[in-house]
């Protein structure tokens, strides 16, 4: 099974990193702040305009961009449902 | 004297630590960055004296943005015998990262364990002799906001400065140590040579740190041989960084998972918070309705008041020393200089204050309480239209208050595209130092309605800086938008004296400018005022130096509706310090006081001419400190004047614009 995107949870859903895509320093800056492979997040909110979203990990908050949030593939909560918009 | 260096994540408290030990009061924020400069200042105790410098908060030495590269290059030149790592005992996790990559660095270090208080209100416990056995360094549980566990640190430092070992490497898995060791043994002579901590370097190389080999002087054999140890680490290039972040991960999950006897539980009201602040609805509501408060409260009745209360205390002080000079016989030179020049003049200025320290006021409560991080959270969609990103706003924030920090502040941001386009387009945020000219001018020509036209000035202001941004986005600075990683600080509530010792540090400076540039600007400009360009005394004002430069300029400014030479002279002043331009006129003008200014300058100019003129003077460019600051900043002479003409341009268009459509328009007279 593959697994989906981080953008793709819905606010509150937890999950596991699998992997961390996207350009390199992003990537370095993220493993750095702790976001690496196997890491548990929370998706908490999507701000007002949709974006940018806001996690939590290692007891922290943290917000990135959908667009970033869309080459974090993880693992665990589920699919958004039909119905609800994928952006 | 022993010196120490003081790191930290931003928001672990490394300010306030700082300003424990030292005594000096130094700006303190709840936000990423506000730690633009290293600072220093001296810890004094029994034990003798230690200079502690105090570095950018930062999340690892990696060096993506400029602070980090800032606090890396100070690490590695200063010869300092300690470094002291605050960590947040509450984000243990994350701030150990940077723990392990000081500890790398083969220096005593001291690990300060802050946020005791808030860890205990968390329910959080932590084993801090544990955690500082597994660690191989001291680890010192404090709060740096009670000051619980001050002195024991104090000891602790002098103590590890004086007769501290390095502690050995991190111990990190099996394959990740021993690349390290490999290339360890590699760069070991260039190491020494060099000066540099081996096994900090070795991290490095084993990054893909280009610069680091750079800074090694490796030849290319060595090169290869490394290239091939990393290859055995991680195939792909690419990879190299994020698995050794990884590991470092790794080991700080093994040393928490037994150092950590509780995990601190999220504080409810915080959580609370921020479901009303980044509601889905509320949020943006909420996020205007407080700048508008804000805006209200400095610029409406109680802003009003103050001000009004300063002013009769300047002008009963100008009365005083008139009828003081008049019955000692003072010759009338002295008088006008004094009363006109001196009193008249700074006492314009300082009439501003109020107003002033409100705005610094609350600016620093938003920031002291975690707001601006949020403030960014819901900014950013908007502000990515302009090729900007959340990160901006605070900088461009601060420009309402004063322009030359506001720039600096932009060095927070990690893309250097981004800060560059910000650094541009602060000073189109009207300053606080500008205020005196719209305070003045719409409170004659539009009596009651005040606060809206400043508003609306305030906006054209952020109107221009969007078409302006477009533009870069466009030309210039074409680059897609950089990623965007914030961290979301827990709200902390700001306490009163540290949120009032920022007003008045911020206040403090306006003051100085108003106590020294605009003092001696204003006996300058009485001098030029008085003198002709033949150095004779000038009979009339329009004959000396000023008339003359003004009248040259005069003819340019007609067309924008204000082509009078005492206006021209006025703005060359604002380029010099913005404060100055009411002073500059009244002493032009030849007014002693706050009324006899108002009658002049209502007798000079038309509503629109004054809407013109304000239009002007927010879009011109910004005082000399603030040119100088983003000159600085840009890296290039070329640059910041490059963006003064623009500024100038864009203000001389615009001005022009408001000015010949008022004039057509059925609305003027």
């Amino acid at each position: 099974m593959s697994g989906h995107m981080l953008s793709d949870l819905r606010p509150g859903q937890k999950a596991v990193i699998l992997s961390v895509g996207g350009e390199r320093r992003f990537r370095l800056r993220l493993a750095e702040l702790g976001l690496i492979p196997g890491t548990q997040v929370q998706l908490r909110r999507r701000a007002p305009l949709g974006d940018p979203i806001e996690i939590r990990l290692r007891g922290y908050a943290l917000s990135i961009r959908l667009k970033e949030a869309r080459k974090i593939e993880v693992q665990g909560g589920e699919r958004i449902g039909k119905g609800a918009p994928v952006r | 004297m022993v010196k120490a260096l003081l790191c930290g994540n931003p928001n672990c408290g490394k300010t306030t630590l700082y300003n424990r030990l030292t005594g000096q009061r130094q700006y303190v924020g709840n936000w990423s960055g506000v730690t633009v400069d290293k600072a220093q200042g001296v810890l004094r105790t029994r034990e003798g004296e230690m200079l502690i410098l105090d570095l950018p908060g930062i999340y690892s030495l990696s060096a993506l943005s400029m602070e980090e590269k800032a606090a890396r290059g100070s690490i590695l030149q200063e010869e300092a015998e300690l470094i002291l790592n605050i960590v947040d005992g509450t984000h243990l996790e994350r701030s150990l990262y940077l723990s392990l990559q000081l500890i790398e660095l083969g220096r005593p270090v001291v690990i300060a364990l802050n946020m005791l208080d808030e860890l205990r209100a968390q329910k959080g416990g932590v084993d801090c002799a544990l955690l500082g056995r597994e660690l191989g360094v001291p680890v010192i549980p404090i709060s740096a906001r009670s000051g619980e566990g001050i002195e024991l640190l104090q000891r602790e430092v002098f103590r590890q400065a004086r007769q501290g070992r390095p502690p050995g490497a991190p111990a990190y898995d099996a394959d990740t140590r021993r690349a390290l060791e490999k290339i360890q043994r590699l760069i070991a002579d260039a190491c020494r040579a060099r000066r540099c901590p081996p096994v900090f370097f070795a991290a490095r190389l084993l990054a893909g740190e280009e610069e680091a080999a750079q800074e090694l002087g490796l030849s290319s054999k060595c090169l290869r041989e490394i290239e091939e140890i990393s290859g055995q680490y991680a195939a792909l290039r690419d990879d190299r960084a994020q698995r050794l972040a990884a590991a470092r991960y790794r080991l700080i999950e093994r040393i928490t998972g037994r150092a950590v006897r509780q995990s601190a539980v999220l504080r409810e009201w915080s959580e609370q918070m921020d479901k009303l602040v980044l509601h889905r609805l509320l949020a943006l509501p909420v996020f205007f309705f407080m700048l508008f408060a804000v805006f209200s409260v400095t610029f409406g009745p109680p802003g009003r008041w103050l001000k009004g209360g300063i002013e009769q205390l300047i002008a009963a002080a100008g009365e005083v020393f008139s009828r003081l000079l008049f019955s000692c016989d003072a010759p009338g030179w002295t008088r006008s200089l004094i009363v006109e020049a001196v009193i008249g003049g700074v006492g314009g200025v300082l009439s501003f204050l109020p107003q002033m320290a409100l705005l610094f006021f609350f600016l620093s409560l938003l920031e002291d309480s975690g707001y601006m991080a949020r403030a960014a959270f819901l900014t950013d969609r908007l502000l990515r239209v302009l090729g900007l990103n959340g990160k901006s706003f605070i900088p461009m924030l601060m420009g309402f208050g004063c322009t030359t920090p506001a720039v600096m502040a932009a060095r927070a941001m990690d893309n250097e595209r981004d800060r560059q386009r910000t650094i541009l387009l602060i000073p189109f945020m009207s300053c606080g130092a500008r205020l005196p000219i719209y305070a003045l001018f719409s409170g004659i020509f539009f009596p009651g309605r005040e606060g809206t036209v400043v508003f609306c000035l305030y906006l054209l202001g952020m109107a221009v800086a969007v078409l302006c941004g477009l533009c870069l986005k466009k030309t210039v600075f074409y680059r897609d938008s950089s990623p965007f990683i914030l961290e979301l600080p827990p709200y902390r509530l700001p306490r009163l004296c540290d949120t009032l010792l920022h007003t008045w540090e911020r206040s403090r400076g306006f003051l100085c400018k108003a106590g020294t540039v605009i003092f001696s600007m204003n006996i300058v400009l009485w001098l030029l005022q008085h003198v002709t360009p033949g150095l004779q005394p000038a009979s009339g004002a329009q004959e000396s130096v000023f008339g003359a430069l003004g009248s040259l300029l005069a003819p340019l400014l007609r067309p924008l509706g204000f082509g009078s030479w005492q206006a021209a002279v006025a703005l060359l002043c604002g380029l010099v310090a913005k404060e100055s331009v009411v002073s500059a006129l009244s002493l032009l003008y030849g007014a002693g006081d706050a009324a006899a200014l108002s009658a002049a300058v209502a007798a000079r100019f038309t509503p629109l001419s004054a809407l013109s003129f304000m239009v002007f003077c927010l879009l011109y460019p910004p005082c000399l400190s603030a040119f100088v600051t983003i000159c600085r900043e840009l890296g290039s002479l070329r640059r910041a004047l490059a963006a003064a003409a623009f500024q100038t341009g864009v203000a001389y268009l615009v001005s022009f614009l408001i000015y010949s459509f008022g004039l057509i328009s059925p609305l003027n007279g």
